[in-house]
């Protein structure tokens, strides 16, 4: 069976199985004003009819079921991302203890619940695959959380503005990387999900689904919805990689690095970045130590302190190894880009900076 | 073997700081048991004589005798922290500095002759050399046990100078300048709160005084942008740490140097206080 035509029950019906397997499910949900994912146990809890408007340094929900119907993935993204579940911003990775004079060393293992995540957009998958060359091989902990993923993506209907994801080839279709995929229909008045399977075991979900074959009318809406998402104003030239490391000496760095303030904000929402610190807790009785990994950042001066001082002593270099590390230097370590055109990043800039406008500005000769 | 010995000093503040340490109640147990307290007038009146292992400076240096005590306390101390927005960046009354202090005396006492005040209220860094800085208004009793542990386990304290917009990010709190408009000054002010202000969906005002990086400059672009006057911004740099830079340029930006002759509503409120007593 190739694909499923579902109504609102048959997603619930989805959400409960997935539930009654073990699955924590994770979803979109309304939380603090943005559009977050959150634990779900009924679709009620999604947030439906909502959109944001996303623009540099700007984030709003607005509630207006347009289409004359809720639709419960008419919001783009999730705010802030779904990383956290995977690359959590501080995890204790080991123990010391003094035992009659000995060190005893436990390694704590690594959190790793069934997790199923549900309204993952094709940028989210896109970033998921890209963590997944970076840090699979490397990091277990990583691994172990994520053998343990099911994933149920959206093909998005419609753009945020600050999305680029047609241009880095990343979206707005959903391809590959999925369990199962969902793509949101209203044609006709008939609100439903045309559901199609990318996995051994999102195929075995499928053929449990109940609901029929869809028809053609459902796979041109499909299509439709999809071409409605790809027009997306924002983008970056093909030949980004190369711009950047041929502009290593541009001028523009110190202009935007006058506007920077090297919070951080930037590499915290990207799904992508994955660097982390290491630093080592201990009690008051100097009896034990707990050795946790931390998020960290390369705008902060310790990300690249050596002896004598930082290297990237100040925000223009800081912000071009964000750049340059992002849309150049990931292609040699890692063999793709390290940008998915989640416009993340630029929609929670607190001063708006848009690399997409920084790139553009690189383009100008110096 | 025996235990390193702790004082805890105090010069212009509230001693909310202090407080911190004995609000730290069954740590602090534990605490006195890996170090012996020299020297906490708040907790008791003993005072055990010098030399010293740690020393916690609280207060801002602002009159001739703190200034010679300030010394005398780094003589005698092996590591010496400042602790707190007065220790380490000469807290409220450091906004006494943008000011002409003949005029603030005669504003503030009656018989400003009798007072024998330093010009300006400073950070204990600026007269003496301090080994730690803990930062905040208070400080934050999480990094006041960092700082002891780790001195006691010969460690690094992991103390960040990083902007507050990290924590927000690593506490899953949406941003409230993105997502509401609400000014804040989290991406110039250091982290360590543990995001109070805006995990309560309050902009940060600063109390922990500038990141490394802060960069002022480029924020109150931002915050004139959301509506803020160039005193209002001015005004809110002028708070805990208004004497440290970069914070300090940009306090004095809108301020007013004279203070009113006829200081606005004070002696009414005098009045008033006084009638009320005597009901
Ligand atoms: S660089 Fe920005 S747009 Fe690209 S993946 Fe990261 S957050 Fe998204
Ligand atoms: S170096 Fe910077 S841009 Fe690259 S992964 Fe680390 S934080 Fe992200
Ligand atoms: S680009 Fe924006 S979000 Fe990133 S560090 Fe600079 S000011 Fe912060
Ligand atoms: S709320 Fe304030 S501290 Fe938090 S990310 Fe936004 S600007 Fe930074
Ligand atoms: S958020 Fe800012 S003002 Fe609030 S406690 Fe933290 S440092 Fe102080």
């Amino acid at each position: 069976m190739k694909a499923r035509l579902i109504d609102k029950s048959g997603l619930q019906w989805l959400l409960d199985r997935l539930g009654s397997q073990g699955y924590e499910v994770l979803a979109p949900c309304l939380e603090n004003g943005v559009v977050e994912a959150g634990p779900v146990t009924s679709l009620e809890e999604l947030p439906a009819g909502v959109e944001e408007e996303t623009e540099a340094g700007r984030y709003r929900l607005r509630f207006d079921g347009k289409e004359g119907t809720d639709l419960l993935f008419s919001h783009a993204l999730t705010a802030m991302g779904w990383q956290r579940f995977l690359h959590p911003s501080s995890e204790p990775l080991w123990r010391a203890e003094l035992r009659g004079g000995a060190l005893e060393i436990q390694p704590l293992p690594a959190e790793a619940p069934r997790r199923a995540l549900v309204g993952l957009r094709a940028c989210d998958l896109a970033a998921i695959s890209i963590q997944d060359r970076v840090l699979a091989q490397n990091d277990p902990r990583y691994a172990r959380r994520r053998e343990n993923l099911f994933l149920v993506a959206v093909n998005c209907g419609r753009a945020a503005a600050t999305c680029f994801c047609h241009a880095m080839g990343t979206g707005p279709e959903v391809k590959q990387g999925h369990d199962l995929v969902l793509t949101e229909l209203v044609g006709g008045g008939a609100h439903r999900f045309l559901v199609e399977a990318g996995s051994e075991a999102g195929a075995g979900m499928l053929q449990a689904l109940p609901g029929r074959e869809p028809e053609a009318d459902d796979w041109e809406e499909k299509r439709a919805r999809i071409e409605a998402a790809s027009r997306q104003r924002r983008r970056l030239p093909e030949d980004t990689g190369d711009l950047l490391a041929s502009s290593l000496d541009h001028p523009h760095w110190e202009k935007v690095g006058e506007r920077c303030l090297a919070c951080g904000n930037c590499t915290s929402v990207c799904p992508t970045c994955f660097c982390s610190r290491m630093v080592e807790r201990t009690g008051l009785d100097g009896q034990q130590a707990t050795h946790w990994r931390l998020r960290d950042s390369c705008f902060d001066s310790e990300h690249s302190y050596l002896h004598g001082g930082p290297v990237r002593r100040d925000r223009a270099a800081r912000y071009r190894q964000w750049l340059t590390h992002k849309l150049h230097h990931w292609q040699a370590q890692f063999g793709t880009t390290g940008c998915t055109g989640c416009g993340r990043c630029i929609t929670w800039c607190p001063v708006g900076i848009d690399l997409t406008e920084e790139v553009a500005a690189l383009e100008v000769a110096a | 073997m025996n235990r390193p010995r702790l004082a805890i000093w105090k010069f212009s503040s509230c001693d909310g700081c202090q407080l911190m340490l004995l609000d730290l109640e069954e740590e602090l147990l534990a605490l006195a048991e890996r170090v012996g307290i020299a020297r906490f007038l708040e907790a008791s009146r003993r005072v055990a004589p010098g030399p010293y292992d740690i020393s916690l400076v609280e207060g801002a240096v602002s009159t001739p005798e703190q200034a010679a005590q300030v010394e005398r306390i780094r003589a005698e101390s092996k590591v010496l922290v400042a602790i707190g927005a007065c220790a380490t960046a000469g807290g409220i009354q450091g906004v006494r500095n943008f000011l002409d202090f003949d005029q603030v005396a005669g504003y503030v006492y009656p018989q400003p002759e009798v007072i024998d005040s330093l010009a300006r209220a400073t950070p204990v860094s600026e007269h003496v050399e301090v080994d730690y800085e803990l930062h905040g208004c208070p400080i934050e009793k999480g990094q006041l046990m960092e700082l002891v542990s780790a001195l006691l386990a010969g460690r690094r304290p992991d103390l960040p100078a990083y902007a507050q917009c990290q924590e927000c990010k690593a506490a899953g709190t949406p941003c409230v300048m993105v997502s509401r408009s609400e000014p804040c000054l989290g991406p110039v002010t250091r982290a360590g709160c543990g995001n109070r202000c805006p995990s309560v969906g309050r902009g940060c005002y600063g109390c922990f005084g500038p990141a490394e990086e802060a960069n002022p400059a480029a924020l109150n672009q931002q915050l004139s942008a959301l509506g803020m006057s160039e005193a209002e911004i001015g005004r809110w740099y002028r708070l805990y740490n208004a004497w440290v830079e970069p914070f300090r340029k940009q306090g004095g930006v809108g301020l007013k140097p004279d203070l009113p002759r006829d200081p606005v509503g004070r002696a009414s409120a005098r009045q008033q206080t006084a009638s009320k007593s005597h009901e």
